[in-house]
């Protein structure tokens, strides 16, 4: 409810807008985990040992400088408290536009918005819940579909085997929820950081919306699509 | 031609509101969306009925007051503004509902009349340029390179009728807002209060009680004035810039 | 009463009064240095004392806002007041073509002197010199303002202001901002305004219509106001009054203007005492978009500056008029301003314009569709700008005017020819001021249009926004220190001023809520309008303005009578906002008339069919009407109106015949 009041003493880390570039850049480093994590994940079409030995080389990285699985934690440490502040600074904005408006309109038409931009906040929501279910499935084993074998590279195959269909269907499930997400989220993240204020800008960061969420939402699917496929066995 | 409406009537500040439907004949093409409620008006009056409260002053588009949801659009199909569209836009038979804006710091007076007085506070807080009268240099001594001047221009044409905030699904004043840091900041003149006005003026607009903005482009779309999404980029570089000078 | 007024066309509607002087001009020095000499001699404000000082300023147009950001920032007390929801809604936003100003920066002959005669020329010789010299002479300066408070004026591609040049002169010195100078011009001083309201100087108070004027033994005191939100009837007292209301063009119901002008405000100042000055004084303008149909609320203007590029004609032959008008061939049409004013042609002033188009149609060669049996249009047409220069040439000048008129007629223009009509558009007349814009009412100061002191007759295009602001940011607060310097005796609301002011409005309102009669307001305006238009419109003659005067009787008795307002008082309400408009309308409409009845010559936007020259141009008749007509409210019903003479004298500038030919 507006308040006849003028605000003093206002600090720029207080406002809206701090908020969505906590977001951006939160979700910059998303974008840049994504990229490098579907690289390793298509060193499955490699075979077995080039993929299990990447996911060694992951945990050994640095040695001796740093301890094993050092980067990995690194890399965590910095993957949850992006995450955190994602979420926290989402939902923060999410509460306040369903206080802006409390009273709905009857008839209200979408115009520009595309069903992406519209999906964000739920879509969020989805991309928490598979993080979720894919750690407890690939990183921490809790959720074991085929026994629990050594090598990474045999728990991911066996993972997309025909016969355990709805874990494939859930991973990619998940894809399309990310492909959506960061078809907005990287325009937007253009817009947020200032970077899109001409009408050529704007379209090559839409463009690039597109691109990457194509690129790392179609590489990360071909994974567990060609495993079903049986193209890799 | 005859149309169906579906208004929504609200006696005052503190009532609640409902849809109410009016049959109305003898609509012409030639008539404003506004003449044609006139024309309920009439009819109403006749019958005895409280006429339907809708604002509206210059009805040429240029005032800003008007300021009516048509059929889930912010100033109706056209990209114009609500005393611009024409009753050609619809064909007979049509049922057109009509609503006040929606969001919590513009709330509702009357029927489709709402309190915008949020948007004169933003101004308030830092949307403008300190000039005590009689203190300006001469004019023509500040050249201003025509590409600036003319984006300036474009960016304060804006109304200040709300149709963003109307349109935006987070009820964010992000484009206003947007259109008033571009169009002081593109000017020299506007320079040296340029990070204390953007800071200032989007603590005003979240205080207000507007949503943040996701970046959704609806209220662009709806924006009789054409005020195009790079104002709200301005606006967060802006911020930014003032973020990092510590502000 | 004297016996002069015995020979008056309007003998039996007036009596005659003392003859006036506007005795702030300092008259004795040369014109040109009258302004300086005046501020050098007036009395200032104490700083520390200006924060215990309250002025009133209703009106938050070009003349309101700049009026309340200049005192504001001096430190003053200011209480600003609008019926809108936000001052920057104010009519100034409608402006669309540009802002005088003597700067010269065309090297093409212009200066203050230029700028000075031009407006005593363009106003037919009935405005005071002295004002007019002190805004030619200020016009400079409020270019510099608005640059620097960020308005942003079209430049050249070197960076500097640019001009276009605007009908009946021939320098270029209109500063613009594509077709949408007064809004920007308003947003500047709107954006100070608020400034000043941040910094705890200026209170503003929207939605909030002034009913009434206080005044105690002539000395205006307060004013009485209507929260149009809760109905709530509220006394504001402060130590000067400043009505900036605007025009009241609306008295013809179709016009330019915004839904909400009215003269209220005015008029109420008028029935407490203010002069009303040279009421009949209405500017038609040429290019309006034509009347469609009865439902019609507004006339939507189109940009003088069109006539720079577009060519105004009729068909030659009756027939024709019907026709496609891009089947007419070339020597069938009368490109008649070309022909009658082979100098000026397209770009003759507004009142010969607008006159030569009605002469056309009511020849029977206008065009467009007929509205009660006649075609009431005329082409203006753009095709050869268009061959000339290309389109999209024309479409950067010119791009949102061809877009509004595409918005409200579904014709393109860039291919048919636009249709244009006269439309009331300006009111010349307004309150009476001195040289210090103070009216005959101590303490009621009135700037902007809502005065009647700059323009004269007729105004030149691109004139009224600079009034606005040289009223409002360099005349007033000078001249309103002159007068708060001095102590006035404050009251308080038990004053019997007040308490019968305020009852006044209470019964009016109550009288409205209570006749239940059978007709709309808006009915009545309209057929007011339709008087106003017809027999007060762009040709006037002595029996028309005599049957007009008793129409408006009847129809006036008749809406006291049979008015009907529903609702309450305590809530928002627009009918009985219209209601009260309308009531001030008929009286006005009246005066009008009255007025014009009595200036049996023509002069500027006042034509009188009994004086013409043999070709049809307008005949002033200098030896008899060369002066202010001040009128003064004797009463209701059956009391006539006194007039008050101001002579007019010219010394800077010598008298002679308008001529555009
Ligand atoms: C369509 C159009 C185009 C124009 N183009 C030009 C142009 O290009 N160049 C030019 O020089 N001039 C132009 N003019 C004329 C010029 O715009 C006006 O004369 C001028 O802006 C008037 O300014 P103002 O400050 O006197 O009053 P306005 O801007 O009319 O403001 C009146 C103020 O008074 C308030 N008010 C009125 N009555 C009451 C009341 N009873 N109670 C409380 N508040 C009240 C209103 O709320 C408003 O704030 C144009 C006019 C029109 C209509
Ligand atoms: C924790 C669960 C998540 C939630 C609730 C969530 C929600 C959101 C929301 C509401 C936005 C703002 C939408 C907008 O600006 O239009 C957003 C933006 C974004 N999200 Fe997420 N998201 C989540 C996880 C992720 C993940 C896992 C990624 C990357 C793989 C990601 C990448 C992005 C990006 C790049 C943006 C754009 C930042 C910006 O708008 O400036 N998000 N997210
Ligand atoms: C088909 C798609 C995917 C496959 C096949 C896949 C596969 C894997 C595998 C095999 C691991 C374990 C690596 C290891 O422990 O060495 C892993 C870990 C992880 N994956 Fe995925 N992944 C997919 C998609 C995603 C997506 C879309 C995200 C994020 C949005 C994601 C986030 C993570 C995270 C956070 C870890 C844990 C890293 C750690 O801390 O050890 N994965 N993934
Ligand atoms: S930005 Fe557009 S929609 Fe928003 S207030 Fe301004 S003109 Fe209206
Ligand atoms: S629609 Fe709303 S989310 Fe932003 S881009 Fe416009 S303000
Ligand atoms: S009434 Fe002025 S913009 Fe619509």
């Amino acid at each position: 409810m507006a308040t006849p009041t003028l605000v003093k003493g206002s600090r720029s880390t207080r406002s809206t807008i701090a908020l969505k570039l906590l977001m951006a850049v939160t979700g910059l480093v998303f974008i840049g985990y994504v990229l490098l994590h579907m690289y390793g994940n298509l060193k499955v079409f490699a075979g077995q040992e080039a993929f299990d030995e990447y996911a060694h080389h992951l945990r050994t990285f640095g040695e001796p400088m740093l301890p094993y699985e050092g980067l990995l934690w690194v890399l965590r440490v910095v993957l949850l408290l992006s995450v955190i502040g994602h979420a926290y600074a989402a939902f923060a904005l999410w509460a306040r536009a369903s206080k802006a408006r409390t009273q709905k309109y009857v008839v209200k038409k979408a115009v520009a918005a595309t069903l992406s931009s519209k999906m964000m906040r739920w879509g969020g929501v989805a991309l928490l819940l598979f993080v979720v279910f894919h750690l407890l499935h690939l990183t921490t084993h809790t959720i074991n579909v085929n026994g629990d074998p050594e090598s990474p590279y045999e728990r991911v195959v066996s993972s997309f085997q025909p016969e355990q269909w709805w874990v494939a269907v859930v991973y990619l499930l998940a894809m399309i929820a990310l492909a959506m997400h960061l078809r907005h989220g990287v325009w937007s993240a253009s817009q947020t950081l200032g970077l899109t204020n001409t009408a050529k800008s704007r379209a090559r960061a839409n463009f690039a919306g597109v691109f990457l969420a194509v690129v790392i939402a179609g590489g990360f699917a071909l994974v567990p699509l060609s495993i079903l496929t049986g193209i890799v066995d | 031609m005859k149309i169906t409406l579906n208004i929504w009537r609200q006696a005052n500040a503190s009532s609640k509101g409902a849809m109410q439907k009016y049959d109305l004949d003898d609509v012409s093409e030639d008539m404003s969306f506004l003449e044609m409620l006139d024309l309920l008006n009439e009819n109403l009056n006749e019958k005895g009925e409280d006429p339907v409260a809708f604002d509206s002053d210059c009805r040429e588009g240029i005032c800003g007051t008007c300021s009516l949801m048509i059929n889930g659009e912010a100033h109706g199909p056209e990209v114009t503004t609500t005393c611009q569209l024409h009753m050609r836009s619809f064909k007979d038979g049509d049922t057109i509902t009509v609503e006040p804006w929606r969001a919590e710091p513009f709330p509702v007076l009357k029927d489709l009349i709402v309190d915008r007085s949020a948007f004169d506070r933003i101004i308030q807080s830092g949307g403008y340029i300190s000039v005590n009268t009689g203190s300006a240099p001469e004019a023509n001594n500040l050249p201003v390179e025509k590409a600036k001047a003319d984006r300036a221009f474009d960016v304060a044409t804006c109304i200040g009728c709300g149709a963003c905030v109307a349109a935006c699904p987070n009820g964010s004043a992000s484009l206003f807002l947007g259109a008033k840091i571009t169009h002081l900041g593109e000017l020299p003149q506007g320079q040296p209060e340029r990070e204390s006005r953007v800071v200032d003026m989007v603590a005003q607009h979240d205080h207000e009680g507007f949503g943040g903005c996701t970046n959704i482009g609806e209220c662009t779309a709806a924006c009789p004035k054409g005020i195009p999404l790079d104002v709200i980029s301005q606006l967060n570089k802006d911020l930014r810039t003032a973020m990092l000078h510590g502000r | 009463m004297t016996d002069t007024n015995v020979t008056s066309d309007a003998a039996g509607f007036f009596t005659l009064g003392e003859p006036i002087a506007d005795t702030k001009a300092p008259a004795d020095v040369p014109v040109p240095q009258r302004w300086e000499e005046r501020k050098a001699h007036a009395k200032l404000v104490n700083p520390a004392n200006r924060r215990k000082i309250k002025v009133i300023i209703v009106g938050t147009g070009l003349a309101g806002a700049a009026a309340g950001a200049t005192l504001g920032e001096a430190g003053y007390q200011v209480e600003s007041f609008c019926y809108q929801d936000s001052p920057r809604r104010a009519h100034s936003i409608a402006a669309q073509g540009g802002i005088n100003a003597a700067k010269n920066y065309r090297n093409d002959g212009d200066s203050t002197y230029r700028l000075f005669y031009d407006t005593v020329k363009g106003g037919d010789f009935r405005s005071r010199e002295s004002n007019s010299y002190r805004l030619a002479e200020v016009s400079a300066s409020i270019i510099d303002q608005c640059v620097a408070q960020g308005v942003p004026f079209a430049r050249e591609y070197g960076g500097l202001l640019d001009n276009r040049s605007f009908g009946g002169v021939q320098v270029s010195r209109t500063f613009y901002a594509r077709g949408q100078t007064g809004q920007q011009l308003l947003i500047g001083a709107y954006q100070a305004l608020e400034r000043q309201v941040a910094a705890g100087t200026v209170t503003t108070h929207t939605r909030h219509e002034m009913l009434e004027l206080i005044v105690v033994d002539n000395v205006a005191k307060g004013i009485i106001v209507r929260d149009m939100v809760t109905g709530e009837i509220e006394t504001h007292l402060g130590d000067a009054v400043v009505l900036a209301t605007g025009g009241y063009g609306n008295v013809y119901f179709l016009s330019t203007n915004a839904m909400g002008s009215n003269v209220t405000a005015a008029w109420r100042a008028h029935r407490k005492g203010a002069y009303m000055g040279n009421p009949c004084y209405t500017q038609i303008h040429p290019t309006c978009i034509p009347v469609s149909g009865e439902n019609q609320s507004k006339l939507t203007l189109m940009s003088e500056s069109l006539r720079n590029d577009g060519r105004i004609w009729v068909p030659k032959k009756k027939e024709d008029c019907a026709k496609d008008p891009r089947d007419i061939p070339e020597e069938d049409r009368d490109y008649y301003l070309e022909r009658i004013y082979p100098a000026f042609g397209n770009l003759v002033p507004r009142d010969i314009a607008s006159r030569q188009a009605k002469y056309m149609c009511d020849e029977g060669r206008g065009v467009g569709p007929e509205v009660d049996g006649v075609r009431r249009g005329v082409y203006l047409d753009f095709a050869d700008i268009i061959e000339r220069v290309g389109r999209d040439t024309v479409e950067a000048k010119y791009g949102n005017l061809f877009d509004m008129y595409a918005q409200i007629t579904a014709e393109n223009p860039y291919e048919v020819p636009m249709r244009v009509y006269p439309a009331v558009h300006y009111v010349m007349g307004g309150l009476w001021v001195d040289y210090d814009l103070e009216s005959n009412v101590k303490g009621l100061f009135v700037a902007g249009e809502a005065n009647f002191s700059d323009q004269g007759a007729n105004r030149l295009g691109a004139s009224a926004l600079m009034q606005g602001l040289a009223d409002g940011y360099f005349v007033l607060p000078y001249t309103i220190a002159n007068y708060l310097a001095d102590s006035h005796e404050r009251i308080d609301e038990s004053h019997p001023a007040v308490i019968e002011a305020k009852k006044d409005v209470e019964e009016r309102i109550n009288h409205f809520l209570t006749v239940n009669g059978t007709r709309s307001v808006d009915s009545y305006h309209k057929e007011l309008g339709h008087i106003m238009w017809e027999y007060c419109g762009m040709e006037r003659t002595k029996e028309g303005l005599t049957k007009a005067i008793g129409l408006i009787r009847e129809l006036k008795a008749d809406f006291w009578k049979n008015v009907k307002v529903l609702g309450s008082a305590e809530s928002l309400n627009q009918s009985l906002e219209r209601a009260g408009r309308v009531a001030d309308f008929f009286e006005l409409g009246e005066l009008m008339c009255i007025d014009a009845l009595n200036r049996r010559e023509s002069c500027g936007g006042h034509f009188r069919a009994e004086s013409a020259t043999p070709d049809g141009e307008a005949a002033r008749i200098d030896e008899e009407f060369a002066y202010v007509a001040a009128w003064e409210w004797a009463g209701e019903d059956g009391h006539m109106p006194v007039l008050h003479q101001e002579s007019l004298a010219y010394e800077a500038i010598e008298m002679k015949a308008r001529s555009y030919k």
